[in-house]
């Protein structure tokens, strides 16, 4: 073939064709292998067999009954973790004071994976809500903070000497240069926050609820109901697929003006 | 619209793994209204150093620098080698930074910042993102930013360093026909002999650190100038004069790095245990 740019027009459609074509090839690959006895169907129900439990479980609502509630403790925790984590992120990147305060009491709580402080909320908050999204939260809270502060400390020096030879002082040189600096790191915290966030969520419905994906993919466990699981299974990752997409959306709209991302050459 | 510069005796020092480093040491340099100096000197012999107390972003230790009659600060601007321009703003708002900062209205900004933006030919390029400028053209920006600001000192830190030959040339051409156009006083840094003579009025050479003023050429070479001038016999014996007058300069700090260099080795290498020698 003739190709004299690299990820010409031409190529660019054959990656696009291939990236389609790659799990479709490897569904088709599942469905042959199950019906000809290759697999087991018990424990690899064919594709197949899953979408029509996927249909018929978002028709009766079942599908949606766990759903609206993993949802909900979704976007609760994420939120209540992400804002304090962008300020807290800011005043600790920018502020020597800040940084010196906090970090030690960062440093020695981050490395607790978050799930393991499920008991703790417990025991505080009881079964309720508000004890899977205060898991979620910290858990958002610390990916969050962690490359906000990193965002604020790698700004190029240069940019902040130039706004502040331009007279850009105080507050006006963290609302005019640090901040829109910081953007696209805080937006790498979100995302890593919102793949945290499903992590957790289906971890803490495991045990400790009786609605939402991860109780529905943990139930269907002990009643050996392998097809419902495999459907919630796609939920949680149609989910993530579609957060990340949205994410994705709102960055360029907010920030028409960092280099288009491309993918691995 | 162009003010004066007096430094006296500007030192400045900072700490390092090896102890104290003078930076600069009873530093004096004076240039007048409307002056275009540059500066050249071996690397790490505090050009940029000096430029940043000018520009309001460096501390110094001792000394003093008055910018204009000493009462009223005068205006300064900045142009970097790196060009410093705001990614997340447009070539237009990049241009308008300083007056948004002297709060200047949005509509006068606007306007102004068209009015230079169309000096440096690029108003087709108005609502164009950094990311998407060549070098040279975001070089011509960040000058377009500098000058509408409207200072009465433009301080340059190696602006061309960064770019192409062919373009830097360009560049110099179209530095020279501007600033003939609005004279303002600049101080401008480089270690190009050739560009120094080219643009300057005069050409400081500084020492190896610790850095100060060594020597300071006037350049009479007629106005308006442009690249033809650097074929004249005249040019080049200017910059052979004070080529070398800054050869001693320049082996005092390679010396000196290469004496870092060996202090930093000993330090990283472990002890052998008794000294040898």
């Amino acid at each position: 073939m003739k190709q004299t740019k690299p990820g010409g027009g031409q190529t660019e459609s054959l990656y696009r064709l291939l990236s389609i074509a790659s799990p479709l090839f490897f569904l088709l690959l599942w469905e042959g292998a199950v019906r000809l006895g290759w697999l087991d169907y018990r424990f690899f129900p064919p594709p197949s067999t899953v979408l029509t439990y996927f249909v018929r479980l978002l028709f009766s609502g079942e599908l949606w009954n766990h759903l609206s509630i993993s949802l909900l403790r979704i976007l609760a925790g994420f939120a209540l973790g992400t804002l304090p984590a962008v300020i807290l992120g800011l005043l600790m990147g920018w502020f020597r004071l800040f940084h010196a305060l906090f970090d030690p009491l960062v440093a020695a709580t981050y490395p607790v994976p978050k799930i393991a402080l499920l008991p703790l909320f417990l025991i505080w908050f009881g079964l309720g809500e508000t004890t899977k999204i205060a898991t979620i939260a910290v858990a958002v809270f610390f990916v969050v903070l962690i490359t906000t502060v990193n965002g604020v400390r790698q700004i190029d020096p240069v940019l902040i000497e130039a706004g502040q030879s331009y007279g850009a002082r105080g507050w006006r040189l963290f609302q005019k240069v640090i901040l829109p600096a910081t953007l696209p790191a805080i937006f790498t915290g979100l995302r890593l926050g919102l793949g945290v966030a499903l992590l957790v969520i289906v971890g803490a419905e495991f045990v400790a609820s009786n609605r939402g994906i991860g109780y529905l993919i943990w139930i269907s466990w002990s009643t050996l109901a392998v097809n419902k699981m495999y459907v919630g299974l796609i939920t949680i990752s149609l989910l993530g697929l579609l957060s990340t997409w949205g994410l994705e959306q709102l960055r360029r709209r907010l920030m028409p003006w960092a280099e288009d991302f491309h993918g691995p050459r | 619209m162009s003010a004066s510069i007096t430094i006296r005796d500007v030192g400045k020092r900072y700490r390092s793994s090896q102890g104290e480093v003078v930076a600069l040491a009873a530093t004096s340099l004076t240039v007048q209204p409307g002056e275009f100096m540059c500066i050249v000197g071996p690397s790490g012999c505090g050009k940029s150093t000096l430029l940043r107390m000018l520009a309001g972003i460096g501390s110094y230790d001792e000394g003093t620098i008055q910018l204009g009659n000493g009462t009223d600060p005068p205006r300064t601007a900045m142009v970097f080698q790196e060009y410093a321009l705001f990614p997340w703003r447009t070539v237009l708002d990049n241009v308008a930074f300083g007056l948004e900062m002297r709060n200047v209205g949005h509509k006068e900004r606007q306007t102004i910042a068209l009015d230079y933006l169309n000096k440096v030919g690029l108003t087709r390029f108005a609502a164009a993102y950094p990311h998407q400028l060549s070098g040279g053209m975001k070089q011509r920006v960040a000058i377009a930013r500098a000058l509408a600001n409207q200072p009465e000192i433009l301080l340059m830190d190696e602006p061309f360093a960064a770019l192409d030959a062919q373009t830097r040339h360009l560049m110099q051409e179209e530095l020279l026909r501007i600033w003939e156009a609005e004279r303002k006083t600049v101080v401008y840094i480089t270690h190009a002999m050739e560009e120094a003579v080219l643009l300057g009025d005069c050409v400081a050479l500084m020492t190896a650190r610790p850095g100060r003023i060594k020597t300071v050429y006037p350049i009479a070479l007629p106005r308006p100038r442009h690249l033809a001038l650097r074929t004249t016999l005249a040019f080049n014996e200017l910059v052979q004069t004070i080529w070398n007058d800054l050869v001693d300069e320049v082996n005092a700090s390679r010396d000196q790095e290469w004496g870092d260099a060996s202090r930093l080795a000993e330090a990283a290498s472990p002890p052998h245990g008794e000294k040898e020698s």
